[in-house]
């Protein structure tokens, strides 16, 4: 057994790689599939040989200039996000294209084709056209890992920002992975001030434009980014297939199964902007047939503008979605004329997701859609955009955006003389992130809309990352603790209570008041804060009180605990036409107790909680 | 030798656990591996699958009909995956009514135990036991002893053991 070699997720080799190469400033703000990265570099932190700053930062532009600094200051850095994410990040990253950097600086981040946990599958690699940014493709976790010291170099010979693009099949891909040491690099914090860069007025930019056009045509030709070419055996002349990413990967494994290995030319961009001009010359010169492959725009194939080539311009390759095996068949099959595919059975949808058993955003949202049935229901991104569920959200944007939507829709209606109950929910992590400004908008314009903050007390969806209000830092350092009731308050909200949400008579009795405060002369925003742990957190769960919960035969079958409340444990009999529990996925929180409207769902004995916390699997 | 797996289920099943074991031992085995794995929302109760493909490969995907060995945690996800069984696959499959593919109450035999999330090695045991899988039991344990959680390592031994031992 090879202990070097470890079985490694994508996103936990990227960690080793940033580790390894000597990266002292990381940052970032989790969100799928990017999250591992950040939390293998906290896991793995006694490798480092050198000091090593990592922090969860509150949204992806704070962690992109956390990293930043870190760079001018001479020091290896990253910042890590979701795609996404960048967008939040958009502001510093462009002027980054033009100031460049000092220290080696990534920008690691993670695109989701498909979409599998995004609101939009957009492609980073444009994004870094756009930018005018140097981004990189790898293939496999391995390769990703390989690429990170590759990378630094590059940032640190033409002192620019250079983003790693994988994607959700690198970072939630496992394979085996070679570990290697860190080597110390040695530097001190050794910030140069030079204004006309780092403070670059309009009158400098002109020169620093012209010399960000002149390194990227000299990163366009650095040797060890060129695309990779495997020879096929000159039974397909003049035909070639281009790929990037994890497409080159399905690419590899689809001919190989197809007895194709081998007999047509193969190229795998490693880096598809800039793309080399004389590679593109060459395309055009060496062939009449080319095949472009890549997730999820057609990056290299725009710039590649190679006037017989085929891919997503001309139709050939599907627009939309992740270029799957199965996807590649079929493209494949039409571009070398190969006998057609069966015809893949109609793809059906398993389960869908839902909120855990005792989750407190399901009693929440079940106690908000019960006491406005006609209220409009803005929502955000976290585990509650599930509350889609149980009726109680009507729209999910991006980060932060329920709030200023809600303001929105008050606006709107109010003109017209009557408003709707408008209530946003929006998570504790969400709210830091991007709330907070948003929240401040909405006072200042009057709006009269109930905010309800669901504080779990962490960044769920994600796995369990640290909140400010929790007073814990990156790898459960202690911080200090900012409370989220000063900051309502110092926004300018008069009316602001809390409520554990598994209390419902409260918590609805509540959100009458901030219904009756918000239509009041005086009313305006009103915040409830809903307060219960995450369910996920054992903690919690050892921490509440629990019963054995059961069903007994008062149940008429009516449905509404099964599709109004919409917990996982409670499931409908279609045999015996009536609502049955199952008991192992129950933890005894009581929550749908009130739900029935006839009393059957009641408790039958107190249980010791700890008995019931399983074992716990990170995700 | 190649081998490409599918471990089907939904959120919370412990799909994952299972997909990192089966990994674990290609690794101890000094054999290439890659798998895929669902993160994200659906881990909340949805449909998830991983894919584990043993041996000379560069992907982690695996196509449609191209699975050898197929472990369904979740009956119900048959009609959603069983697409990617090879014809001659080996499907195992817990749940307790008789059906498609190599049955067991996996996780009747794990809530036994005291823990029905176990039911991922009951199964694991039950297709190592019939020699699907391109190891053998006692490779099984070692990683099951590498990747458990201390306090609950015999309690997953014990779990593999009665798929093994059925």
């Amino acid at each position: 057994m090879d202990e070097t070699i470890k079985l490694l997720m994508g996103n936990e080799a990227m960690g080793q790689g940033l580790i390894e190469a000597g990266c002292q400033i990381a940052a970032a703000y989790p969100g799928t599939p990017s999250t591992e990265i950040l939390q293998a570099v906290i896991d793995n932190k006694e490798r480092a040989v050198e000091p090593l700053h990592v922090e969860w930062s509150l949204n992806e532009k704070i962690a992109f200039e956390v990293a930043l600094a870190g760079s001018y200051s001479g020091k290896r850095s990253v910042a890590v996000m979701k795609q996404v994410g960048l967008n939040v990040a958009a502001d510093p990253f462009m002027r980054t294209a033009y100031l460049g950097v000092k220290g080696g600086m990534l920008t690691i981040v993670a695109d989701d084709p498909g979409p599998h946990s995004s609101q939009n599958e957009q492609d980073t690699r444009l994004f870094c056209l756009q930018g005018r940014v140097p981004v990189l493709d790898p293939a496999s976790p391995a390769q990703a890992k390989e690429m990170i010291p590759a990378a630094f170099e590059l940032s640190e010979k033409y002192e620019m920002n250079i983003v790693l693009r994988p994607t959700t099949r690198i970072c939630h891909s496992r394979q085996n992975v070679a570990l290697g040491q860190a080597a110390p690099l040695q530097r001190s914090a050794d910030f140069q001030r030079d204004t006309g860069r780092w403070a670059a007025t309009p009158a400098f930019l002109p020169a620093l434009h012209r010399k960000l056009n002149a390194n990227l045509e000299k990163i366009a030709q650095e040797p060890a980014w060129q695309p990779l070419y495997s020879a096929g055996d000159g039974s397909r002349k003049r035909t070639a297939l281009v790929a990037s990413g994890i497409v080159y990967g399905n690419l590899v494994d689809l001919l190989d199964e197809l007895g194709l290995s081998g007999q047509v030319d193969l190229y795998q961009v490693l880096m598809p902007y800039p793309l080399n001009p004389d590679f593109s010359e060459k395309m055009k010169r060496d062939y009449d047939q080319v095949l472009v492959l890549e997730e999820t725009y057609p990056v290299i194939e725009l710039q590649m503008a190679h006037a017989q080539a085929q891919g997503k311009q001309t139709g050939a390759v599907p627009r939309e979605g992740e270029l799957t095996p199965d996807v590649l068949h079929q493209v494949l099959a039409d571009f070398l004329d190969l006998p057609q595919p069966a015809q893949p059975a109609q793809e059906r949808r398993g389960q869908r997701p839902s909120l855990c058993p005792g989750c407190p955003h399901r009693a929440a949202f079940y106690s908000i859609k019960k006491c406005f049935p006609k209220g409009i229901f803005p929502s955000d991104i976290g585990c509650y955009t599930l509350g889609l569920n149980l009726g109680a959200v009507d729209t999910v944007h991006c980060m932060g955006a329920c709030i200023s939507q809600g303001a929105g829709f008050y606006q709107a209606y109010q003109q017209d003389g009557d408003f709707p109950t408008i209530v946003v929910t929006i998570g504790d992590s969400t709210f830091f992130h991007a709330g907070v400004p948003a929240l401040i908008n909405a006072v200042v314009q009057q709006a009269r809309i109930i905010v309800v903050i669901l504080d779990n007390a962490t960044t769920a969806m994600t796995g369990g990352q640290p909140v400010p209000h929790m007073g814990v830092a990156a790898g459960n350092k202690p911080t200090k603790a900012i409370a989220i009731e000063p900051l309502v308050k110092a926004s300018g909200v008069d009316f602001l209570e809390s409520c554990d949400p598994y209390d419902s008579s409260q918590f609805e009795t509540l959100l009458k008041q901030a219904d009756d405060y918000i239509r009041s002369d005086e009313g305006g925003v009103a915040v409830l804060i809903s307060r219960h742990g995450c369910i996920m957190d054992p903690r919690v769960r050892k921490a509440q009180a629990a019963s054995v919960v059961k069903i007994n035969d008062k149940c008429v079958g009516c449905r509404k605990c099964t599709d109004a409340f919409e917990c996982p444990a409670l499931v409908f009999d279609d045999e015996s036409n009536l609502a049955v529990l199952d008991q192992d996925r129950c933890i005894g929180c009581g929550t749908c107790i009130p739900v029935c409207p006839v009393d059957a769902i009641v408790t039958v004995e107190e249980i010791d909680p700890v008995k019931t916390v399983g074992k716990e699997e990170s995700s | 030798m190649k081998q490409q797996i599918i471990v089907s289920g939904i959120g919370g099943q412990g799909v994952l656990f299972l997909t990192r074991v089966i990994a674990q031992v290609a690794v101890n085995k000094g054999v290439a591996v890659l798998t895929s794995e669902t993160h994200g929302m659906a881990q909340r109760g949805g449909t998830v699958l991983s894919s584990i493909k043993v041996g000379d490969f560069s992907s982690p995907l695996i196509r449609a009909g191209q699975a050898d060995v197929g472990l369904l945690l979740w009956e119900a996800n048959l009609e959603v995956h069983s697409g990617l069984m090879k014809a001659e696959g080996k499907l195992f499959v817990s749940a307790q009514q008789s059906g498609e593919g190599e049955r067991i109450d996996a996780t009747g035999i794990a809530r036994e135990i005291g823990n029905p999330v176990l039911s991922n090695l009951v199964l694991l045991g039950l297709a190592v036991k019939q020699q699907a899988l391109f190891c053998t039991a006692e490779e099984c344990e070692v990683a099951i002893r590498q990747l458990a959680p201390p306090k609950f390592v015999e309690q997953n031994i014990e779990a593999f053991n009665r798929g093994l031992d059925r």
